[in-house]
């Protein structure tokens, strides 16, 4: 391997360095008729499952076919992506916030032709390359975080969940067969880089067990008053050790009060959280954050744990499907998983989906906790 | 022959999703050929360590990557993310696998002749893996080597024209629905103001001065594609002052069935015959429009805008024509004092290019001098407003005073007056509170 230079040159680094540029201008990658009728758009409809059509002021219409990735992709696929956008779109596509990839045309029955097209592409190992839907009242393609393939924080794996989550729910994402879009996403750890705070189903990885103190390393690596501040809890204070006769500067757990965010450990890599008992996944459900008839909304905690089962953690898609069926036969139409949940009660969301409500269900973090209580006597048995 | 056996892996090969498993595969094999005789930069068979190193994870429950290091382009804070194997000698292909987050195009258009340049250039000096794309919305590529970081940002500054994105204690990737190019809903160009704020503050993504990460995000609408309310430290949310506009003779249409409700989304059920009454009237959650007569009326004054009428009718009813924006301010997931939805600082603001969005950037500004001044290390904007008061944004933020901006006034009456604010100030004699009171 010949190292290649790019032209940079590490002698002169500020030599014709550019910085600052930003990203192009997205008008650069607009396709022709998305340029021309910018802003002028009349109305949309849903075709068919994963086939929007939006017509212009101007008598334009575009056709979009939307599929699902798994959003680790490699250029080998990205490559078979732009061969089909070349072939089909003139060579512009576009990703949606959840992930998918949405190809435009201007030619119904050809954009119908493409729905088939992609449908019946495979990769060797027999799953579908690029599946059709993630439109209207279904399930669409659900953000996600690293995991095991590439964090250093997280408590289980994204790309596996995501893609038993997936499977399990299939149907759901090539129709649209449930009383209102259902997000599904997922984060790793707690620290949420997937912001599935507001999901309708959330998949969250968490840890339970509090951290390892490194106590010969500790010192060298961290900062012990960064540590100390980051624990939201007050948990973690300054501390030394006595290890073979030698004293080390280290800091010591108030255990009882770890609520395991693993925020130290993000300050300092000597307090390591993750175990493989400890470790797994909390599901929560009834958030949105779309203004639609009802406010955004938080989820809330419906699982408090579910162990770490790979590779299709069955358990959790079990869960995912019961809920997923119980509001599907329960809600209204328009009617979101969350608002379907708060009109027959919590109570009842926990009968219906055959979910144990234990105590850890009971909120006991700070203030907001109180909001969460009941504060009358109405209620349902 | 796979360089590692990964039979818990495999099993994720079957099924109808995409497997990422498959993927990788195909992407080590092809690294494997490399039909193009490329002189690969970084370790060939990196794809399979990969995997070999994901298998260990499933096996042992437990990740295998090192807790961060500190690497970057020189003159950046931001954009490059360290990462490091904890078990290199397995598998010395990824012992050293860097993330680069790339600054994604507003809305995540693309030609195929960009996404092949990046291809290209992350197939020579990186893993050829990709996240396609981050939570926040960056292009994110996945495993390169330190040796590489400077050659590949100078070939996607001077080759690609494309620069990176943020990470660390600055603003990150600012990301915007789709907005005005394909939607009818949009109430402001999301993509174009995204864009003149990536640029006008290109400093602040790249060299972190922040207390923590800060976040820009765009909905054009209140229907929220890019959950901007919910993850924001500012969202800006399209909105309108007028009325909504009615096209009697669609809503006729709707009604009696020529066409479809909700765009055809609910098409895959049988939920019987369109109920405009029931589907449309009874679900406003402002009882502001009622269907007498065959005809559909809104009282606008009493909209809250939350677009159900318009989205189970979008070719009868358009948003109106007086358009701009909404910021809210301060969302974040739950580290570290639970979760918080953005709260409404400004109802309206107009979204205007021809003054280069001014308004907006003394808002933005305005909160940003103060979150530096006030907010303690690692604290969201959103959490120093729950310790300062939602007031003291108010102001840091230059915005009037709305009683739009609570839901409900404050039950209690601890009141934080100032000395200014009281008849005769604070100060006073107690030598003249003893001629009427005895001791």
């Amino acid at each position: 391997m010949a190292f290649i230079s790019s032209g940079y040159n590490p002698e002169k680094p500020m030599e014709n360095r550019i910085t600052d540029i930003g990203p192009q201008h997205f008008t650069e990658f607009l396709q022709p008729v998305i340029k021309k009728n910018f802003g002028k758009w009349l109305y949309h409809e849903i075709l068919e499952a994963g086939v929007l059509k939006h017509v212009a002021e101007s008598g334009d219409a575009v056709y979009t076919v939307r599929c699902g990735t798994a959003r680790l992709m490699t250029v080998t696929h990205i490559r078979e992506i732009c061969d089909i956008a070349d072939e089909w779109c003139g060579g512009y596509l576009r990703f949606t916030t959840r992930n998918n990839i949405e190809f435009m045309l201007e030619d119904e029955a050809k954009a119908l032709e493409l729905k088939k097209f992609l449908n019946g592409q495979k990769f060797s190992g027999g799953s579908i390359k690029f599946p059709v839907g993630g439109t209207g009242a279904g399930v669409t393609n659900i953000v996600h975080t690293q995991g095991w393939v590439h964090c250093h924080t997280p408590a289980t794996d994204a790309s596996g969940t995501v893609k038993a989550t997936m499977d399990a729910v299939f149907d759901q994402f090539t129709d649209m067969k449930l009383p209102a879009p259902v997000r599904i996403s997922m984060a790793c750890c707690l620290n949420m880089c997937g912001a599935v705070h507001c999901s309708d189903i959330a998949i969250l990885g968490i840890h339970r067990k509090p951290p390892i103190i490194d106590h010969k390393y500790l010192d060298n690596l961290c900062e012990i008053p960064l540590a100390v501040a980051a624990c939201p809890t007050g948990a973690v204070r300054p501390s030394k050790v006595e290890i073979d006769g030698e004293t080390y500067k280290t800091v010591a757990i108030k255990e009882e009060r770890c609520m395991f965010c693993g925020n130290c450990y993000t300050m300092c890599p000597s307090l390591p959280l993750a175990d493989k008992e400890g470790d797994g996944i909390a599901l929560m459900v009834g958030g949105k954050v779309s203004n639609r008839i009802t406010k955004p909304a938080f989820s809330k905690v419906v699982v408090p744990f579910i162990p770490n089962n790979p590779p299709r953690w069955p358990e959790m898609t079990d869960v995912i499907t019961r809920i997923l069926n119980a509001y599907s036969e329960g809600a209204n139409k328009y009617e979101r998983l969350g608002d379907w949940a708060a009109r027959i009660g919590w109570e009842r969301f926990f009968e219906v989906c055959d979910l144990e409500f234990t105590e850890h269900l009971i909120d006991d973090f700070r203030d907001p906790a109180y909001y969460t209580w009941r504060q009358t006597t109405q209620f349902k048995w | 022959m796979a360089k590692h056996k990964t039979p818990l892996l495999d099993q994720l090969e079957s099924g109808p999703w995409p497997s990422f498993v498959s993927d990788i595969k195909q992407e080590a094999e092809s690294r494997a050929k490399n039909e193009k005789g490329l002189d690969y930069q970084i370790p060939a068979d990196c794809p399979e360590d990969l995997l070999g190193v994901l298998e260990l994870s499933y096996n042992d429950g437990e990740t295998h990557w090192k807790h961060g290091g500190i690497v970057g382009v020189f003159g950046y804070g931001g954009g490059v993310i360290g990462r490091y194997c904890d078990q290199p000698e397995q598998f010395p292909g990824v012992a050293h696998f860097h993330t680069i987050r790339v600054a994604q195009p507003s809305g995540k258009f693309y030609t195929t002749k960009f996404l092949r340049d990046v291809c290209d250039l992350w197939d020579l000096r990186g893993s050829g893996l990709t996240n396609m794309h981050g939570a926040t919305g960056d292009i994110v590529l996945l495993g390169t080597q330190t040796p590489q970081l400077e050659e590949i940002f100078f070939e996607l500054t001077h080759n690609l024209n494309n620069d990176l994105g943020g990470s660390g204690s600055n603003l990150r990737t600012p990301a915007a629905c789709m907005g005005m190019s394909r939607c009818e809903y949009a109430c402001y160009d999301s993509q174009e103001l995204c864009y003149n704020l990536t640029q006008e503050y290109q400093d602040e993504l790249h060299r972190p001065a922040f207390p923590y990460k800060f976040k820009f995000k765009f909905d054009a609408c209140p229907n929220g594609c890019v959950a901007a309310i919910a993850r924001s430290d500012l969202s800006f949310l399209g909105t309108w002052r007028d009325n909504i506009r009615v096209d009697q003779e669609a809503v006729a249409a709707y009604v009696g069935g020529e066409i479809a409700p909700n765009a055809g989304a609910h098409a895959g059920r049988d939920w019987g015959k369109f109920d405009i009454v029931k589907e449309v009237v009874d679900l406003c959650p402002s009882n502001a429009i009622s269907y007498e007569g065959g005809k559909l009326s809104i009282n606008d004054k009493e909209c809250v805008r939350c677009m159900h009428c318009i989205n189970t009718m979008p070719r009868a009813l358009r948003i109106g024509e007086d358009t701009g924006c909404s910021i809210l301010c301060g969302a974040k997931a739950p580290i570290l004092d639970g979760p918080q939805m953005g709260s409404l600082l400004v109802p309206f603001i107009e979204v205007n290019k021809d003054d280069d969005y001014q308004a907006i950037k003394d808002v933005i500004e305005g909160v940003w001098d103060w979150w530096m001044e006030e907010g303690k290390n690692r604290e969201r904007v959103g959490e120093t407003m729950k310790r300062l008061g939602f007031g003291a944004l108010v102001r840091a933020a230059g915005v009037p005073i709305d009683a739009r901006q609570v839901q409900e006034p404050r039950h209690n009456p601890y009141i934080f007056w100032k000395a200014e604010e009281v008849e005769g100030g604070w100060e006073r004699s107690i030598d003249d509170f003893r001629k009427r009171h005895q001791r």
